[in-house]
């Protein structure tokens, strides 16, 4: 037996299933405030340990603003000197945002790299994490190669049937790359 | 109807994939490979199962006129409260799943339950119809993966067990309409038969 539609019943309805539901997600928003705090942090600090090699400690979250984007980064410190860099580059994939963080040695040789978020299509694009073959290639890519795909005049392997994907990887580690240089140039 | 055939009728003969044809854009959209289809499958049980018993619950105090925008309230807040937790506790589904969480408050099957037997029935019923529905769909969502992921990728539960790429149609948005195509006739061929 429904209630009637007056406008008084109407409007109490709503404002009380609305005030409840309100309270609900407050509640469970501050429940689950901290767990999903750690949770990213702990899938970005396995990502920037992924990236650089072993040893040293890692710095705050720094920016730098280079050609006209803020990119976020962070330096591994070995005493004063900064042995590497952490630099978390965003492209345009195939399905949207393609994210990655990239790891770079001060001379511009790219150390490793991996995949923080992306929306590629499963078994095609989505391979970019997981293909050896394709992430591989990158480890110790130095400076005297080019970061492009083979097919666009570099050096780079594209995975088979995803050349979008591979093409905005590829952009990714290479401003990365370039991010690192101007670092350099400004220290 | 008895307890128990309220919760087995989700699997066959209130089927909502195969039967009902309810919740297309999820079923076809992630039910790449059969983890996926699963995890989608229950994210929409957790919602449907506390959206009947809430709904069933207030339905009797909330005014004919403005029964949707109530009962969407209540779904759109169960969805964000599943968000909110998976980010929290399951993160690697969290971030496959990613835009269909959300899209569950605008699942047909949701709503359907929610005006067709939750509004109608006692807490516990609507309970136990979110369950049988939500286990369907979940089912459901699972063999349809299952069957795309073994001849798309060749694995299955993510266990490589045919060598190369398979057939990379069934993977994308074609082979999706193909796999529930073939289903739904196999399966209305075994209830006719029954």
């Amino acid at each position: 037996m429904a209630a009637q539609s007056t406008l008084k019943n109407m409007l109490l309805c709503l404002t009380l299933v609305c005030l409840l539901c309100a309270a609900i997600l407050g509640g469970v928003y501050a429940m689950t405030y901290n767990p999903i705090q750690k949770t990213n942090e702990a899938i970005l600090k396995a990502s920037v340990g992924a990236v650089l090699p072993e040893g040293g400690s890692i710095s705050e979250e720094k920016t730098v603003v280079y050609d006209g984007r803020t990119y976020t980064y962070y330096e591994q410190l070995d005493g004063d000197a900064v042995k590497a860099y952490a630099v978390k580059s965003a492209t345009a994939g195939f399905g949207g945002r393609l994210e990655l963080m990239v790891g770079v040695l001060p001379d511009g040789t790219v150390n490793n790299t991996k995949v923080v978020s992306h929306s590629e299509t499963p078994g095609l694009g989505a391979k970019c994490q997981t293909d050896a073959q394709f992430i591989d290639q990158f480890k110790g890519f130095g400076p005297g190669k080019v970061i492009k795909l083979r097919k666009d005049g570099g050096d780079v392997d594209a995975i088979t049937a995803s050349t979008i994907t591979s093409r905005a990887y590829t952009l990714a580690v290479s401003n990365a790359v370039e991010v690192v240089k101007s670092l350099n140039k400004e220290n | 109807m008895s307890k128990w055939s309220l919760v087995t009728k989700g699997f066959v003969k209130d089927n909502p994939t195969f039967v009902l044809v309810l919740g297309m854009c999820p079923t076809l959209a992630t039910t790449t490979s059969a983890i996926n289809g699963l995890e989608m499958g229950l994210a929409t049980l957790f919602v449907l199962v506390l959206s009947n018993m809430a709904i069933s619950a207030l339905a009797p105090l909330v005014p004919d006129k403005v029964h949707i925008p109530v009962y969407i309230v209540v779904i759109a807040t169960f969805v964000t409260v599943l968000q909110l937790l998976m980010q929290a506790y399951v993160p690697t589904a969290y971030a496959t799943l990613g835009l269909f969480i959300p899209l569950i408050v605008v699942n047909c099957i949701v709503l359907g339950r929610a005006e067709a037997f939750a509004n109608k029935n006692s807490v516990v019923d609507s309970a136990l119809d979110g369950i049988g529905i939500g286990l369907g769909f979940t089912l459901s969502l699972t063999v349809i993966g299952l069957v795309r992921e073994i001849l798309g990728s060749g694995s299955a539960f993510g266990f490589k067990f045919i060598p190369g790429d398979g057939m990379l149609a069934f993977v994308m948005a074609p082979g999706a309409f193909l796999v529930l195509g073939y289903l739904m006739v196999l399966f209305n061929k075994y209830l006719k038969k029954k």
